[in-house]
């Protein structure tokens, strides 16, 4: 008969022999399963005497559980091998691309009108929008441009039929907003516009973002600062240079056309700027006190200020686009860029 | 506007370089676009005479002069046909240089010495009159450099001016201006009359003084038309980009540039009786004096004698009446046109004139008195002549009436946010020729605006001039005050951004195409709707205002395709127009998209989108709202008539999509599997608020049919009916197969539906849930004719 440390390496030797979980089963059956051979030496206790009993049985226990403890490190081991060959099988080319859509792009446009509206609607302005077929009184009357002023032949109009045009600026929304809601009031209007000109800098269809603040003492000076605050958040710039130009609008007064430093040569001179150092970036000014009174404001109590700025000009210099057609091509290798 | 900055110093000559002189305009509200140095280059010429002029020997266009330069004489080798004996010229001497840069050398001509060249306009950049040399005064001083001799050394001052400062259109009022800015004065002495030598003059008689309050006429006899006009005259006009005509003509062109009086020239002989200033009478003519003849309208102001209009006025004169090489005495006017009743009128007539520009925006009606005394001057210094008496016919109370305007110190305080002291405030008012004196109140002001201004109807004119002098620059910025206040935060509006962001989130890009469209375009797709036409598009192309947003896409789309991208996924909002009794103006949004499912990749199947693509983009974007989304068969122009269908939002029509029909898909230049939807925006943004519904804790329960049915039924009716016999426990119904083909009847499909059923308060057991399926397969079968597939 085998001596217990003989079967205790005869064990140890098959545990460490079971290349899997289900043979490192079938070794712990044998050894200790009901029918195994450490289970039958365990029965085979009875046959002793009383006094030999507890000390043999201790020693087959204790044999039993360390082959217990065995089996289980074993196992350990088996079912950790199993996992790493799994992962090892499993592993990918994780340089492949992904398998989904390709994001979309907004048009650089709305990119542009998306930023300057958010910019004012955190000073409270409203964001409001009007026809684009408007009537003669929005889009030139009542902002103070009578039949046959001189600028109207400034603005190349699209006739839609005797009183009805192309809205030739934003402007008009300003009327109807004075028309329906009650002051003070703070509101911006982006939109498209029209006019009847087309060539390398000029397209016939472009957009406009109208700002129009009615309040009581109203000043100039909150004006500029409205507008270099705009200009530094739009160009992301502590303090970008800027100037007032005195200008004209019929709707505005004083009215002021806004230069900014060239973004393209910092001032030097370039071709985008005409070798000025300057771009026009905006017109702006105090309303005409009659384009208030027209829409029915007090004119004595309230005045207010106003300002257009051209879309495409701030998304073109905001990121560089060279050509002011592109915008309207929809070419999606020029869409792609703005995702 | 262009100005000579050497003329504009003989008026106010501030001391600054030309760049400086510049900013300051600009900074003024004269906005100076650009300023170019007059013959940049010039050296080493001079005023050259041609003493002899004989043939080349060996070629026939040239000819070879002898040329007395001052110091010596020389030879000189020349093609230009006016190269005559006894002409002064300029002379590029060896050394010397031209604008452009063109070194001057002692060359040989066809064997024959030239030292030097004599030189065209052209080549002096002065003009661009290659064909001969440029002829100078018979009085110019031999030797003298050129620059020297025409006043060279001056640049050109191009001036943006706004239509309200028609006080500037002259050399004048741009000094004016600037007087004011560095606060000097005027050295031009005042104009003096030029007393009469003869008593001749003719009848004016003004029937509409309303239009023409003011008419000066005077006769000048005697006038020798065909001396030349001087020199500095004809230079100072081709550098404001006047031609010179004829020494008269040039004479009243150079007053208007000066002062900013248009005046006007007749041939004395050629008028019948007297001068009348009267309205046209419907279909009167009158050849202009660019040789059209023009059909007048009624109310048209003209200027006429008493047979015939001679003019249009303030606009045009006629031909036939003007100054002529034949012309032996003048008449020349001087008048003051209202601007309001003459607006508009050129631009009717399809003119636009040096005087029509002025006049709409206003010319000083007091400076026709000086413009005709300074005009007569000249006129008697270029051509001679005799002067007449001035016959002024004015009717005072048709003349702009300049009241004062108050002025309150607080006022400028409030808008411009600045003090300004009380002498600067006098001090800018009274250089630009206003009066002011102390108002009633104190800190108050009356204005009085000068006769040449008409755009100072209110204070708030005033103030800009204040703003303007005291600089924009130098009024500090402030913060805004006033309270801000927020409105409701509307959570049932699905924003325009939002939609736009879901789009582009699913691969879809913005495009952005005129509203405005080819007519034939549209036809595809709206053949029954007539668009709104504009009156004067800018091509045929872009002729009537879209009806939808569909051919814009479809452009875009074909631009894409042409360059090669095969997989094109654009949107675009927008309105469309629809004509009627008004306009209707519609915000839409539209999407197109063509190509592969999936950008083409290692993975993915090149299959290409077909209908449930677009479909599955439209349930996704109104996501919120798709329990209440469906869609009915139909038929649209331009589109697949089996692949089209309406879009219903809680049964309300909200907009169409379809495959592109394969004819206009063909025409268009398009794939065939090119598919289109358009959504009424306002229609499509409306979401509800979320409304939470508590989560059952019970299980759910799933069971799935396959039932046979005629291709002809709708999924969705098999899917409404299922739905309405299931029972209130039906969570969801869904088709996840649909089958036709072997083992189906040829004019039959399969559909497998899924029912999952689910309780709020209790695990349903299975017999319920056999019972509402029993009832299912009941209902299908009596209503929609289907059987159970086994």
């Amino acid at each position: 008969m085998q001596s217990l440390d003989e079967i205790t390496a005869e064990a140890t030797t098959a545990i460490a022999g079971a290349r899997d979980i289900a043979s490192l089963e079938n070794v712990r059956v044998e050894w200790l399963g009901k029918k195994g051979r450490i289970t039958a030496l365990l029965k085979g206790l009875g046959q002793l005497s009383e006094e030999e009993r507890p000390k043999a049985g201790s020693k087959i226990n204790e044999v039993k559980q360390r082959l217990n403890g065995l089996i289980s490190d074993r196992k350990e081991i088996l079912q950790q091998t199993a996992i790493a060959e799994q992962l090892a099988s499993e592993s990918l080319d994780v340089t492949l691309p992904g398998r989904s859509e390709n994001l979309g792009a907004l048009h650089p446009i709305t990119r542009t009108i998306d930023r300057m509206v958010k910019f004012f609607v955190a000073l409270g302005f409203d964001v409001v929008e009007g026809p684009e077929i408007e009537d003669d009184y929005h889009n030139f009357e009542a902002l103070n441009i009578p039949m046959h002023h001189p600028a109207r032949a400034m603005h190349d109009t699209f006739y839609i039929d005797k009183t009805h045009v192309l809205r030739t600026h934003t402007s008009g929304v300003q009327i109807r907003t004075m028309e329906t809601r009650q002051v003070p009031l703070r509101v911006i209007c982006p939109g498209r516009v029209y006019r009847c000109d087309s060539d390398l800098t000029h397209s016939p269809m472009f957009h406009q973002v109208e700002g129009l603040l009615i309040d009581r003492d109203v000043s100039f000076g909150q004006l500029k600062g409205v507008i270099q605050d705009f200009l530094n958040a739009f160009f992301e710039q502590d303090s970008l240079s800027t100037r007032f130009r005195p200008s004209y609008f019929p709707f505005t007064e004083p009215s002021a056309e806004v230069d900014i430093q060239c973004v393209k040569c910092a001032g030097e001179g370039c071709r985008i700027c005409s070798a000025t150092g300057w771009l026009e970036v905006m017109g702006c000014g105090m309303v005409h006190p009659r384009v208030l009174e027209m829409s029915g404001v007090d004119a004595e109590r309230y005045n207010g200020f106003a300002f257009g700025m051209g879309v495409e000009r701030l998304a073109m210099l905001r990121y560089g686009i060279g050509d002011l057609r592109l915008n309207f091509e929809n070419d999606l290798r020029f869409l792609g860029q703005f995702r | 506007m262009i100005l000579s900055e050497n003329w504009l110093r003989e008026w106010v000559s501030p001391e600054l370089d030309t760049e400086a002189l510049a900013h300051l305009l600009t900074m003024a509200g004269l906005e100076v676009d650009s300023i170019t140095p007059l013959a940049e280059g010039l050296s080493g010429v001079v005023v050259a005479e041609i003493v002899s002029s004989e043939q080349h020997p060996d070629a026939d266009k040239l000819r070879v002069c002898t040329v007395k330069t001052g110091k010596e004489t020389v030879q000189i080798v020349c093609g230009a046909p006016n190269a005559a004996a006894g002409l002064k010229a300029p002379l590029a001497q060896p050394g010397g240089s031209l604008p452009g840069g063109t070194k001057i050398k002692k060359a040989k001509l066809r064997g024959v010495e030239s030292q030097g060249m004599l030189c065209s306009g052209a080549e002096l950049a002065l003009s661009d009159d290659h064909e001969g040399l440029l002829p100078l005064m018979a009085d110019a001083p031999i030797g003298t450099p050129i620059e020297e001799y025409l006043d060279l050394n001056d640049q050109l001052i191009e001036i943006g001016l706004t239509p309200n400062r028609a006080d500037c259109l002259s050399v004048l009022g741009v000094a004016r201006d600037l007087a004011v800015m560095t606060d000097l004065s005027l050295k031009v002495s005042t104009i003096e009359p030029v007393a009469a030598s003869i008593d001749d003059k003719i009848p004016i008689e003004v029937t509409s003084s309303e239009k023409c309050p003011r008419y000066l006429g005077r006769v000048i006899r005697n006038v020798d038309v065909s001396r030349p006009t001087p020199l500095t005259i004809v230079e100072r006009l081709r550098r404001a980009g006047i031609r010179s005509i004829d020494a008269v003509v040039d004479v009243t062109n150079y007053v208007m540039l000066e002062l900013g009086q248009p005046l006007h020239a007749f041939d004395l002989e050629a008028l019948n009786g007297g001068i009348r200033v009267r309205e046209a009478e419907s279909g009167e003519t009158i050849t202009l004096l660019d040789g059209e003849e023009r059909t007048l309208e009624a109310g048209t102001l003209l200027i006429a004698d008493h047979g015939k209009p001679l003019a249009i006025a303030g606009i045009m004169g006629g031909e036939g009446s003007g100054i002529g090489s034949q012309t032996r005495h003048l008449f020349l006017e001087a008048a003051y046109f209202s601007p309001e009743l003459i607006a508009g009128r050129a631009r009717q007539y399809g003119l636009h004139t040096d005087a029509s520009h002025r006049y709409e925006r206003g010319v000083d009606p007091e400076l026709a008195y000086q413009a005709m005394e300074r005009a007569t001057a000249l006129l008697l210094e270029c051509v001679d002549g005799d002067a007449g008496p001035v016959v002024d016919v004015t009717s005072p109370s048709d003349l702009p009436n300049r009241e004062p305007v108050l002025l309150r110190k607080d006022a400028v305080r409030k808008i411009l946010g600045i003090d300004v002291a009380d002498e600067e405030i006098v001090r800018i008012f009274t250089g630009l020729g206003f009066t002011i004196v102390p108002g009633e109140k104190c800190d108050t002001w009356e204005c009085t605006a000068p006769s040449w201004r008409f755009d100072m109807g209110r204070e708030a004119d005033l103030i800009e001039e204040i703003a303007r002098f005291v600089g924009y620059n130098n009024i500090p910025s402030a913060s805004l005050s006033g309270a801000t206040s927020v409105g409701s935060l509307p959570e049932t509006q699905l924003s325009k951004e939002a939609i736009k962001q879901r789009l582009v989130g699913r691969g879809f890009s913005e495009a952005i195409t005129f509203s405005f469209v080819s007519p034939e375009l549209q036809q595809y797709f709206d053949p029954n709707l007539v668009p709104v036409p504009l009156q004067n598009p800018i091509s045929s192309d872009l002729a009537v205002m879209r009806t939808s947003l569909m051919p814009g896409l479809v452009a875009a789309a074909a631009h894409n395709i042409k360059r090669q991208q095969s997989r094109v996924k654009l949107f675009e909002t927008g309105l469309r127009f629809m004509s009627g009794d008004t306009v209707t103006q519609q915000p839409m949004l539209a999407m197109i998209m063509c190509g592969t499912r999936l950008p083409e990749g290692w993975s993915a199947k090149a299959e290409t989108v077909d209908f449930y693509d677009l479909k599955g983009e439209v349930e996704a974007l109104l996501g919120g709202a798709t329990g209440a989304l469906s869609f009915r068969p139909t038929v649209l122009a331009g589109l697949h008539d089996g692949q089209t269908a309406e879009i219903l939002l809680n049964n309300y029509a909200v907009g169409v999509m379809g495959r592109v029909h394969p004819v206009t898909a063909e025409a268009l230049d398009i794939p065939s599997g090119t598919y289109v939807a358009e959504l009424s925006l306002a229609e499509i943004s409306q979401a509800p608020v979320p409304d939470f519904q508590e989560i059952s804790k019970f299980p759910e329960i799933r069971r799935d049919i396959a039932v046979i049915v005629t291709r002809e039924t709708p999924a969705q009716a098999v899917l409404d009916c299922a739905q309405r016999a299931a029972g209130k426990s039906l969570a969801q119904a869904l088709i996840f197969d649909v089958y036709e083909g072997e083992g189906v009847d040829p004019t039959a499909k399969s559909l497998a539906i899924g029912l999952t059923f689910r309780d709020q308060s209790r695990t349903l057991t299975d017999d319920e849930i056999t019972a509402s399926m029993s009832q299912v397969i009941e209902s299908l079968e009596e209503k929609l004719g289907a059987t159970l597939r086994q």
